[in-house]
């Protein structure tokens, strides 16, 4: 699809020709299409609202310490974990893997900026509105939403406060954003590609981009539509979601998770393809089983939207459904576990060394597949009886997304910052940093395990005293986990403003692809000229001996 | 900062923190306004008047950047898929009410009629609920108003119907006048496509003046309404703006704008306006006639 486009001369202004940086001042980040800005700009955002959503899992974590309702009213704490849900997976998650792709794709096909990049300027440029408006419920007569990141009906609309209708419109705004950051992501990596790379060639961070620009623009719409009706029921008089006129709350439930189960993909694949970068930099091996990672995510990515209903196994569905909603989410599993084995062996035999994103990619492999077994057994429709809506699911998701999708991200900008900003952070800070962050994390989250087991329900205030010693060590992992956040801006600030300058265009000795090839930081344009075929196939991550 | 000569990377551009903000005045003012506050409504009306002046400055400016020949054949590729990418995304969100029509009538009014293992639960709910589609009889008839009768396929929708297919055709006649370079050909079949929306417009809005003054069908009539009107309304919010999307290419084919090679946007909301007829197929089948 990508050929040469010499054929035409484009010259937009001929007096600017001899301007090649950035603007000056606020206006450059307000009116910027360039794709580094516009990266730098999604993880300003993410990491801004990753503290905001980590200090209200705080409050949670610190009412939760004791048995007993001690700091703050129950609808307050419903509230916390309602916004805590959805600002870390609309604010800080996807945003921030948003900006890894919109700093990483261009530089790894060898393209100089997005396809569409005013677009692109306006899809982050909607964010820092629908996150106010998100946040702004908190404020507002009557509290912020209560019922959970899922917002289940009736809850959500016969018993919601008024500012319910802010967060719609939030999720609107959202999505909208999301859809037309996809778009982008889907036309440049069709289009922009460098002319001799082709598809196959592409490192597995664009792959798994690829396809979850698929999934966005396949499943955010449909959250679009599943809002629409709740505003609908609340201010107009439907009954979508009302049985007293025909409608029923438990269609909410499919329409939500039709677009969540995918949604849960879009914040792992991408996950999947940073690790599948890292591993083979730090064992200084190709990456094992490139096709079949290219096809064990297409395949979970496929499969993602037919499983939708194992978050559904107690409403009361047909046995047959239940049957096959199990059967199919235990399929998912094999292509997961693909991936798994690829990391594995990609490491088997290698050099190793564990630079600090290494350490944040070996935890993920280990920890993310402690989480893909807690959701074996929670797929297990007859078995789900006793963990749905208990901790267990909670323990299940964290390790999923916090030791997953958000260890990756951590990983990748550890691996990627000294190219961005030409400094390296500071290993031995970082190292502290990483061994503190994953005990904590494992304290914190691998006793709610059990807590789940043991019948602990998630989102209350309170619990039965069976339940206090597990909770307040979970509470003290809490704190820890907190605190190693602060650590972690340091490290990051310190790099970007005192880092030891890298002038390395590699970084690391052995990292392979296109990113590599330009100057250290990167240039402000790149790629002007695409990339050749050998060079191409010389940066592959995953041909030939590094 | 065009840096290169080989491809076209764009200045920066106050367009889209313009969009946003009146997107955000749009649907704040709507939020507001929905628990009565009259400021709301008032930000709404800016919010949309600055979406309104976004739209055009931007397109606009796209407009002008195309006819003065800076963009290349990648530009245009990346302009087609864009395109190709959010009529997929506009396909699923119809997708969601034509799966809360399909799960309402096939599933959850079966169900509340007490089908399957559910009998205890009509027996309990609504005992002398009958499970019917159309569904006017609601469950529920204090809560939810029941219509005296339902709007028919084969009246207003049928010839809406045959008015949309029809444009199908005249805008594809035009879309062969503009690969042959016959301008006044692609201006007939523009205005004769542009007439067929306005009378589907003309016609939607007496269907719903007939639902809502004579039949009592609304909104608030149970599921059979919420659907119909959900889905009969955003289709034709769709068609409203197809058509203003159409008038504005024929201004600009007027103006002498697009050539065989280039017209990509002709093509792009000519991919719409067929996108908007198949989904009102999908109405015409699932919604007025089966
Ligand atoms: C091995 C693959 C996986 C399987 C078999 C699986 C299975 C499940 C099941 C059955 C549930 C519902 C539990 C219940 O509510 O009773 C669940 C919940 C959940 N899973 Fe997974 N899962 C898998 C991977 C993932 C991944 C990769 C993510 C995200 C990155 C994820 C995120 C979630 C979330 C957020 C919930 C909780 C939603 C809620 O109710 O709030 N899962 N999972
Ligand atoms: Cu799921």
């Amino acid at each position: 699809m990508a050929t040469t486009t010499s054929d035409v001369q484009i010259d937009i202004d001929a007096h600017d020709e001899h301007h090649h940086g950035p603007d000056k001042g606020l206006m450059r980040w307000v009116k910027t299409t360039n794709h580094k800005d516009i990266g730098t700009l999604y993880l300003w955002f993410a990491f801004t609202m990753l503290l905001i959503g980590g200090a209200m899992a705080m409050v949670i974590r610190a009412e939760l310490f004791q048995p007993g309702l001690q700091l703050v009213e129950p609808q307050f704490f419903n509230q916390m974990t309602t916004l805590h849900g959805l600002i870390m997976v609309f604010g800080a998650i996807m945003p921030a893997f948003v900006g890894l792709a919109n700093w990483q794709i261009p530089l790894m096909i060898g393209a100089p900026d997005m396809a569409l990049p005013r677009m692109n300027n306006w899809s982050f440029w909607i964010l820092p509105f629908a996150g106010a408006m998100l946040l702004s419920t908190l404020f507002m007569e009557g509290g912020g939403p209560a019922f959970g990141w899922t917002f289940y009906a009736p809850l959500s609309t016969t018993f919601a406060p008024d500012s319910t209708d802010f967060f719609i419109f939030a999720i609107h705004m959202l999505g909208f954003s999301s859809i037309m950051g996809a778009i982008n992501i889907i036309a440049t990596v069709m289009n922009m590609r460098a002319p001799d790379m082709k598809l196959m060639d592409m490192p597995l961070f664009v792959w798994t981009w690829l396809i979850t620009a698929f999934l966005l623009i396949a499943a955010m719409p449909v959250l679009a539509g599943a809002v629409t009706m709740m505003l609908t029921d609340r201010n107009f008089g439907t009954s979508f979601f009302d049985a007293a006129g025909g409608g029923d709350p438990v269609m909410f439930q499919h329409i939500f998770w039709f677009f969540g189960h995918p949604e849960v993909y879009i914040m792992i694949l991408p996950a999947f393809g940073v690790v599948s970068q890292i591993i083979p930099t730090f064992a200084r091996k190709p990456l094992f089983g490139y096709s079949s990672m290219v096809y064990a995510t297409a395949s979970i990515a496929l499969l993602s939207f037919v499983v939708w209903a194992h978050h559904m196994f107690l409403t009361g569905m047909p046995i047959a459904g239940q049957m096959y909603f199990m059967y199919a989410t235990i399929m998912i599993s094999v292509p997961t576990g693909v991936k798994v084995f690829n990391w594995v062996t990609t490491m088997w035999r290698g050099s190793m060394t564990f630079e600090t994103p290494m350490l944040w990619a070996v935890a993920f492999v280990i920890l993310f597949t402690i989480g893909g077994f807690s959701g074996l057994m929670l797929g297990v429709a007859p078995v789900d009886i006793q963990y749905h809506d208990t901790y267990f699911v909670v323990a299940h998701f964290h390790y999923v997304l916090v030791t997953g999708a958000l260890f990756s991200i951590i990983a990748a900008v550890f691996y990627w910052l000294p190219k961005w900003c030409g400094r390296m952070y500071n290993e031995k800070l970082a190292k502290i940093h990483f061994w503190w962050a994953v005990i904590s994390v494992n304290v914190l989250f691998f006793p709610q395990h059990f807590l789940g087991l043991a019948g602990m329900p998630r989102r209350i205030p309170d619990y039965s005293t069976q339940f206090a010693d597990f909770n307040m060590i979970s509470s003290i992992g809490g704190f820890a986990f907190g605190a190693s956040f602060l650590l972690l801006t340091y490290i990051i600030v310190n790099c970007i403003r005192n880092g030891e300058p890298v002038k390395d265009e590699r970084v690391w000795e052995s990292a392979r692809g296109l990113e590599w090839t330009v100057a250290t930081p990167a240039p402000y344009h790149t790629f002007n000229e695409p990339p050749k075929k050998a060079e191409i196939l010389n940066e592959s991550s995953h041909i030939g001996a590094h | 900062m065009q840096s290169n000569n080989q491809y076209f990377v764009p200045h920066g551009s106050y367009w889209p923190i313009v969009g946003s903000v009146g997107m955000a005045s749009l649907l704040g003012g709507f939020a507001s306004s929905l628990h009565g506050n009259v400021l709301g409504t008032g930000l709404m009306v800016l919010g949309l008047v600055i979406i309104i002046f976004m739209v055009f400055g931007w397109m606009g400016q796209v407009v002008l950047e195309s006819e003065s020949g800076i963009y290349n054949k990648q530009v245009d590729r990346s302009f087609r898929m864009g395109m190709g990418w959010f009529i997929f995304s506009e396909v699923m969100f119809f997708a969601a009410f034509f799966g809360a029509l399909w799960y309402a009538r096939n599933l959850a009014v079966p169900w509340l009629g007490g089908e399957g293992n559910n009998f205890f639960t009509g027996q309990v709910l609504w005992p002398d609920f009958k499970a019917v589609w159309p569904l006017i009889q609601v469950p529920d008839v204090s809560k939810y108003t029941v219509p005296k009768g339902i709007i028919h396929a084969w009246e207003i929708p049928a010839i809406n119907t045959l008015a949309l297919l029809t444009s199908g055709a005249t805008l594809t006649w035009a879309h062969w006048a503009l690969l042959n370079n016959k301008r006044n050909q692609i201006i007939a079949g523009l205005i004769a496509t542009i007439v067929l929306g306005v009378i589907f417009l003309a016609l939607q809005v007496a269907e719903y003046g007939e639902a809502y003054q004579h039949l009592d069908l609304k909104l608030t009539s149970g599921i059979y309404g919420s659907t119909f009107f959900m889905l009969t309304g955003f289709h034709g919010l769709h068609v409203t703006l197809g058509t203003i999307m159409l008038i504005v290419i024929l201004m600009r084919v007027i103006r002498g704008h697009f050539n065989p090679e280039n017209h990509f946007g002709f093509e792009g909301v000519a991919w719409y306006w067929h996108f908007v007829d198949v989904v009102w197929l999908g109405l015409f089948i699932f919604v007025y006639w089966l």
